[in-house]
């Protein structure tokens, strides 16, 4: 049998441009049979795949690049991967060059450098047949003999060419390593023999000169090598020295020499059917959808359906899982006997399952829009259409749609923003991402408005509760563009602004497969690495409320005792006056239900008030008195930190009124009905304005800050990030607060 | 004149960059000398544009098109 380990097979490593079908061509050949992780020390995601058949072979699917010049953390693993500078990384075989016919000329530019690393290299032609609508006809044998490497005309969407695609890429013989075909300017290439041989010991040979040419021009190239091959390094610098004294355009002459031998090619290999200016079905949908008035104005209205399809629509799917997970709940404590295991898997395991798989429907939405948008090209149009507002604060066109995604959840916001080029804008959206109200406020801020702001309406259409609820998405709206402003301003003050260049692709048909494949894809991650967490703070929180375990005062055991007694003295009464005892038991826990249940809440509510968070609540309460919460929203606030809607189960487990959600009137009520010992109200409305407010600005949020680790590779941002968000949360409070009752609205 | 002086449609051709240290990313995309480039459209705000060059659409800002020197065709 032949050698099937991963070390033993061929590895085929996919490159291409964004947008050229790459991600569909690698799909199509693994199946699901993929691996997604990330490449260690880097966020930067590698997907593997296996290509099944004889002999099997490894996929490996780099980032979308257009330039092995890394401009991104995504461009430099392509480069790394392909020159072997990766540890674990093993070289691939063979590459398979992506490109998109309609657009060739550009899409060469990156055939040029893949073909400079050396490795053997197949054309893959994709969109074939968006070209020839374009009237773009490309002669493949004789693009084949320009280049020097095998070109495959393929449609990948359409599955076409996909198997002349897998025959080449199984071919025993590899194809050949292409030659040079382009000339960099006579002052540069003198220098480039003596740098090229300072690599020797180190690179491949055909990969040594585009290495040099990378240093040559990249900082962050040059410094891989500064402990590595420090003669290099320091030769790299003296050259750099010379080429500037001479004022050579070191820096373009790369990409010149590369354009200069592309542009007579193209003019060979592509011919037109079509005047080059005529308007395609794209130019005239841009005419719209970019529209002075109608593309704002559309924008606008994607926005408010995607909005009410996650607010909305999502509800139904949302309900069933809340009543199936209580179901579920109710069956398990019907068949398990009451014990402390019991709870602990109905309030706990079940109750944190609960908790993640709530948010699905809403999750699965808006990755299903995001997709959607992606697909069809808009998601760069809205780029287009906003930049000038980001521009404002620093960022560009390219945060909007991570910080939109943030309304429905921080964790895909700040893994959409991976799309983003520019490290710097990359980053200050991911600190600001949290601050967009997500839906995780959403119940917090239902169960708080519903029950203590007043209801009626303004200009006898908008509801102050409506309004009130507008206020909290405008606040955390304003607070991110304002922290943005600040870090650009202030932390993130060096290098040049923020520039933008952005493709506009043609758009296209959504294809279906690929848009539920990343919406489940996605969703995945989202489940995995954020239910592990919701659903570990959930065991800890019920074992923060259980223990430690107090027995309940004497006197409200007596009261327990007495009303027991009175119950069954009530039983025995009926029985003698000629009811069946067990007709009459069930007639008399009728009767006292509520009486049993208040006892039983007044027990509970003693133990929590006893139990760890409770103490924790207590401890905290003197800093949280002056921004109007007590010992028991403290409490809330803890155990809120995990996820805030977790403040909905930790309230009702401390006034004890049992399962509910942030609709439950018993819940509302138990909190309208609380009051201090001086017989004033715990919540007034402006206590519960400074909640809300509390609840928009702080990060309370374990997920978060765990995606954010992750994201940004090192600990200080998510702390930096918990610390600014907690502060402002804290100070908005205070002045709230303390000016309300200066005011006299307390 | 630069890529802004041109009217919405009007194609001309790129004579240089009016600066010594052009974003590279706008140069591996094709913004070299001697190409042609057409400034399709403005965004709603006025900012960015989108310009058509070897064949495909591409946004950059005013601050950027500002510096591409062109000459009309």
């Amino acid at each position: 049998m032949a050698d099937t380990s991963p070390e033993a097979l061929r590895r085929v490593a996919l490159i291409g441009n964004p947008n050229v079908g790459k991600t569909t061509l690698f799909n199509l050949l693994t199946g699901m049979r993929q691996k997604v992780g990330n490449y260690p020390g880097v966020t930067v995601e590698r997907k593997v795949g296996r290509l099944d058949g004889e002999p099997p072979i490894e996929i490996i699917d780099l980032p979308g690049s257009y330039s092995l010049s890394p401009k991104s953390a995504d461009e430099r693993v392509a480069y790394d991967v392909l020159m072997g500078h990766l540890p674990n990384e093993r070289i691939p075989d063979l590459v398979v060059c992506v490109v998109d016919a309609s657009n060739l000329e550009r899409n060469l530019y990156l055939v040029s450098q893949v073909m400079d690393t050396g490795l053997p290299t197949i054309v893959a032609l994709n969109m074939t047949d968006a070209a020839e609508e374009a009237g773009l006809h490309i002669d493949a044998t004789k693009l084949q003999e320009e280049l020097g490497l095998p070109v495959i005309p393929m449609v990948a969407a359409r599955n076409g060419g996909v198997g002349k695609l897998k025959y080449r890429m199984r071919q025993d013989q590899l194809p050949p390593t292409a030659e040079r075909k382009w000339e960099i300017m006579p002052v540069v290439d003198e220098g480039l023999p003596f740098l090229v041989d300072q690599l020797e010991e180190y690179v491949q040979p055909h990969g040594r000169r585009i290495e040099v040419l990378q240093c040559l021009t990249n900082d962050a190239m040059l410094t891989y090598w500064k402990e590595r091959a420090p003669a290099f390094h320091a030769a790299v610098l003296e050259e750099r020295n010379r080429l500037s004294k001479l004022k050579a355009p070191y820096q373009q002459s790369e990409i010149m020499g590369r354009y200069n031998w592309i542009s007579p090619v193209i003019a060979r290999v592509v011919s037109r059917s079509k005047a080059d200016g005529a308007l395609t079905v794209s130019d005239r949908i841009d005419a719209v959808l970019t529209h002075r008035l109608a593309g704002p104005v559309l924008f606008g209205f994607l926005l408010l359906v995607i909005f009410q399809a996650v607010f909305t629509w999502a509800t139904p799917a949302m309900d069933l899982i809340e009543s199936g997970v209580g179901s579920l709940g109710q069956l398990v404590r019907g068949i398990a006997p009451p014990s402390m295991v019991t709870d602990l898997l109905v309030d706990g395991v079940i109750a944190g399952v609960g908790n993640v798989a709530v948010f699905l429907p809403q999750i699965l939405l808006l990755f299903f829009f995001l997709g959607l948008m992606e697909d069809t090209g808009y998601m760069a149009r809205s780029a287009f259409i906003m930049d000038r507002v980001m521009s404002r604060v620093g960022l560009s066109g390219g945060s909007v749609v991570p910080l939109l995604s943030s309304f429905a959840c921080a964790i895909p916001g700040i893994m959409a923003a991976r799309t983003l080029a520019n490290p710097r804008d990359r980053l200050i959206t991911i600190m600001v991402a949290p601050l967009m109200s997500c839906s995780a406020r959403l119940p917090v801020y239902t169960l708080f408005i519903a029950a203590f702001l007043p209801t009626g309406t303004v200009l006898g259409f908008f509801t102050f509760q409506g309004i009130a609820m507008f206020s909290m998405y405008l606040l955390g709206t304003v607070m991110a563009f304002v922290a943005a402003f600040i870090l650009r301003r202030f932390v993130f003050n060096k290098g040049d602004s923020s520039f933008f260049a952005m493709e506009l692709p043609p758009y296209r048909l959504p294809r279906m497969r690929q848009i539920l494949w990343r919406m489940v894809d996605r969703s995945k991650a989202f489940v995995v690495r954020a239910g592990k967490i919701i659903f570990g703070m959930s065991i800890i929180l019920w074992v923060l409320a259980t223990f430690p375990m107090t027995d309940p005062p004497e006197a409200m055991v007596t009261e327990q005792t007495s009303l027991d007694e009175t119950k069954a003295q009530r039983v025995e009464g009926l029985v003698d006056g000629g009811v069946e005892r067990e007709e009459a038991i069930a007639l008399i826990d009728v009767e006292f239900a509520d009486d049993v249940q208040a006892i039983d809440a007044r027990i509970v509510a003693w133990q929590v008030e006893r139990s760890f968070i409770g103490r924790l609540g207590h401890a905290i309460e003197p800093v949280m008195r002056p921004l109007g919460f007590d010992w028991k929203i403290s409490a809330g606030i803890i155990s809120a930190f995990a996820a805030r809607e977790v403040i909905i189960s930790a309230l009702a487990t401390i006034y004890s009124v049992g399962d509910v959600d942030e609709d439950s009137p018993l819940l509302r009520e138990q909190l309208k009905a609380d009051t201090y010992e001086d017989g004033s109200p715990v919540y007034t409305p402006l206590v519960a304005v400074s909640l809300l407010v509390f609840f928009v600005l702080a990060l309370q949020c374990m997920s978060t800050l765990a995606i954010a680790r992750r994201e940004t590779n090192s600990w200080k941002w998510p702390a930096v990030m918990w610390l600014y968000m907690t502060g402002l949360a804290y100070l908005f409070s205070l002045i709230i607060y303390q000016g309300g009752q200066a005011l006299g609205w307390g | 004149m630069t890529l802004l002086d041109l009217k919405p449609g009007q194609r001309a051709r790129m004579t240089g960059w009016s600066t010594e240290t052009p974003p590279s990313r706008l140069l591996e995309m094709g913004l070299l000398p001697g190409s042609d480039v057409e400034l399709v459209r403005f965004a709603p705000l006025g900012d960015p544009i989108d310009i058509k060059i070897r064949g495909f659409h591409l946004s950059i800002r005013k601050s950027e098109a500002g510096l591409v020197d062109v000459e009309t065709i």
